[in-house]
């Protein structure tokens, strides 16, 4: 997984430590903890996670052995408008893939990243449980059912500024 | 009048919706007479967002915000329905009056979804009048531990979740063991892509899973109950934590309960996105914080769990099952379903079908008529191919599966399984090798790394179907997947690998043939696999109309207006746009 390099204010230590207090320090908690600070910092860049480390008392590799296992975590910060593509069973029958295939096309990125205007993102995700409206597109917190790949262009205006 | 709360009908906009009705309700000073409820899924996704007018049940599909006007106006002022609102049979076409008369909802018995799409899930009085905390008054003032567990043996209820274990033994067992803590933990983290039965149950009647949890806990001997649940479910998450409160305040959760002497409270844990964490052990060491890495059993969770303690752990829909059972009885339940599945199942009915959408049945019904009586037969009249049952961990079953009882050992016999409920109808149109290509990079991206016949073998296998998917395969690469899969399969440490070469056997046991026509052949015969396609103009049928060209993303298309188009082959990406927009026939995929 890349990373890419930041520093962190004193004031983001800061609220990490609290966070990190209000868990009790527990090392159990590391989970909660983690939700917590993407929650506040939209990803997972390694200067948070070795400030968790410190906090709980665990090592920076299991924190790392944590974050990069479980998917919801991220290490790249997700563009201003983050795409996901539905790429459950069945948003793939009723055609996720070319969808994903014109996203990818049109805004020139892998899964995973982030249009270098910091824009927009694409990752996949499965199953929002919306299989009625599939394939399902999410842009934030909007969700786009039954997208074509001729839908894709007109999702993607919305976002123009 | 009730209206769809659930994910699914939230994405249409049902909570304008919402806004819109109470408006119109007030505007025609209706306030006294008319009520608008916020309710749970009703399972008909396919036509939400739905609204539903008690006590007459008509039932209004594809329902517009801009449409409540007309709804209060004509249904409610003057009593007239409205009738381009109304669901249409699509065979005879004609408009369905109320729910009780439509094809999907005729051959439903609900029990986990009783009061999915009946009650307010914020509204903790309304759970109570659909007899809620009954079965727990019941079994904390009334009954020993052992009669309860007994009432759930003698039910036959399995669990839910996909591994059919008898919940009520599994009960036993925890209850049998000495400790000085004991753990319940309902299993929420739903990942079987497809299956959406347990979001739909905590968000519509999260309290049934509360009530379900203090039964248990009570029958164990345990205090504490945690949830883990995933946290894309924030609706979802949001309902169990306002039931929480709202049960802590009426005394229903906490200390002393009901004056019973008997204590117990709910945590919230939430998942972080893995697959694997479904299987208990992996859960339990998610919820310590660590990664959700599965361990042998065993010793099972029964002995030695969360935090080292005796944890018992039951899916959502096994527990949304249990107040039923204790208020109606193990013989009620008993009378429902097969020789050794009991009750009733809820599956997520998707793909290409027409009605898409959540069911629940008795065990036993066979697939024809879930596929082409409850969910209305295939989109656009195509024919039927296969439906997979079981998510990842499953099989295709086919056309000779079709009147085969639904039931968790028949499915294993057919080579598939229960799984948590998935099913997933495919037509003419889908390729059965990428089908099982996909569902192995879906293993492939979910397996925790910690086994290597998981991690490597899964890989192995999915390279394996590219081959054959991009032409390249040979005869012997059918027996080096076969064999591989058998390995994978009988080596792996948990279910997770245990399960995952099930879609490679079952679609080569029932469609070999497309397996062998993609590597003698070098022919897809579904058109899916793009490597073995391309599009063709048929001459005699294009006019020259510029359509496909017009829409061609990468510009490959050329031709003068009127004239015969040509596809250059060497620029093409097989996305297929021109044959969609192709109006007279006039693109074939060769």
């Amino acid at each position: 997984m890349t990373s890419i390099k930041v520093k962190l204010k004193d004031s983001d230590v800061q609220q990490l430590k609290e966070v990190a207090k209000s868990f009790g320090n527990a090392s159990g908690e590391l989970i909660n903890v983690l939700h917590k600070a993407q929650e506040i910092f939209g990803y997972l860049p390694a200067e948070v996670q070795e400030v968790v480390a410190e906090e709980l008392n665990v090592s920076v590799a299991k924190v790392y052995g944590v974050v990069t296992f479980y998917s919801f975590f991220t290490m790249l910060p997700k563009g201003r408008y983050p795409i996901s593509i539905c790429t459950g069973t069945a948003c793939y029958v009723r055609g996720a893939e070319k969808v994903l295939e014109e996203f990818k096309r049109i805004l020139k990125v892998p899964v995973g990243e982030t249009t270098p205007d910091g824009k927009f993102s694409i990752t996949c995700l499965r199953c929002v449980g919306a299989c009625g409206l599939a394939p399902v597109v999410m842009v934030g917190d909007k969700t786009y059912g039954r997208v074509t790949t001729d839908g894709v262009k007109d999702i993607l205006k919305e976002y123009s500024e | 009048m009730l209206i769809c709360g659930g994910t699914g009908c939230r994405a249409s906009a049902s909570d304008v919706l919402y806004k819109n009705l109470n408006k119109e309700v007030k505007e025609n000073n209706l306030e006294d007479e008319v009520q608008v409820i916020t309710t749970g899924c009703f399972g008909f996704c396919e036509k939400g967002p739905i609204v539903k007018m008690i006590p007459d049940n008509t039932f209004y599909v594809s329902v517009k915000p801009e449409d409540a006007a007309e709804i209060v106006a004509e249904h409610v002022v003057k009593g007239r329905k409205v009738e381009r609102l109304l669901y249409q049979d699509p065979v005879n076409k004609e408009h369905i009056p109320d729910s009780k008369h439509m094809g999907f909802y005729k051959k439903q018995i609900r029990i986990a979804l009783r009061n999915c799409g009946l009650i307010d899930p914020e509204n903790i009085d309304e759970y109570l009048a659909a007899d809620g905390y009954e079965a727990m008054g019941k079994v904390l003032l009334e009954m020993t531990p052992e009669q309860a567990i007994k009432q759930i043996i003698d039910a036959g209820l399995r669990g839910r979740g996909g591994g059919g274990f008898p919940t009520g033994i599994k009960w036993q067992i925890a209850s049998k063991v000495d400790a000085d803590q004991k753990y319940v933990v309902c299993n929420a983290d739903e990942g079987d892509p497809g299956a959406f039965m347990d979001r739909s149950i905590l968000e519509g009647d999260p309290h049934t899973i509360l009530e379900a949890m203090v039964i248990n806990g009570f029958c164990i001997g345990a205090t504490k109950g945690l949830i883990y649940i995933r946290a894309e479910y924030p609706l979802a998450i949001h309902r169990l934590k306002i039931a929480i409160n709202q049960a802590r305040e009426y005394g229903l959760l906490g200390t002393d309960i009901l004056g019973s002497g008997f204590d117990f409270d709910v945590e919230i844990r939430y998942g972080a996105g893995a697959f694997v964490c479904g299987e208990e052990t992996a859960l339990i060491h998610s919820m310590e914080g660590e990664r959700g890495e599965p361990t042998f059993k065993p010793p099972f969770p029964a002995q030695s769990g969360y935090l080292g303690k005796p944890t018992n752990v039951n899916n959502v829909e096994t527990f949304a099952s249990v107040p039923v059972i204790i208020n109606k009885g193990a013989k009620w339940f008993s009378s429902i379903g097969t020789e050794k599945s009991k009750g009733t199942k809820v599956f997520a009915l998707a793909g290409k079908i027409n009605n898409v959408g959540l069911i629940e049945v008795p065990m036993g019904i066979t697939l024809r008529e879930v596929i082409f009586e409850i969910g209305g037969g295939i989109k656009d009249g195509k024919k039927f191919k296969a439906v997979q049952t079981g998510g990842p961990s499953g099989g295709c079953l086919t056309e000779k599966h079709l009147d085969t009882p639904i039931d968790f050992d028949n499915l294993l016999a057919a080579g598939s399984m229960m799984g948590s409920g998935g099913m997933i109808v495919m037509d003419e149109d889908d390729c059965m090798v990428a089908v099982a290509k996909f569902y192995l990079e879906f293993t492939v991206e979910e397996s925790c790394g910690k086994c290597s016949p998981c991690r490597i073998g899964n890989k192995r296998l999915h390279e394996l179907l590219g081959k054959v998917t991009k032409g390249q395969a040979g005869m012997e690469d059918l027996d080096n997947l076969k064999n591989l899969s058998l390995v994978v399969r009988d080596t792996s440490l948990c279910g997770l690998g245990q399960t995952s070469p099930n879609p490679v056997l079952s679609t080569m046991d029932n469609f070999m043939e497309e397996y062998v026509a993609h590597i003698e052949d070098h022919r897809c015969p579904s058109g899916v696999c793009k490597d073995l396609i391309r599009y063709e103009v048929i001459p005699e049928n294009c006019v020259g109309c510029t359509a496909c060209a017009r829409n061609c993303p990468v510009n490959c298309i050329s031709g003068e207006r009127k004239q015969l188009h040509v596809i250059d082959q060497s620029l093409c990406i097989k996305c297929g746009a021109c044959l969609e927009k192709c109006k007279f026939n006039a693109i074939a995929v060769i």
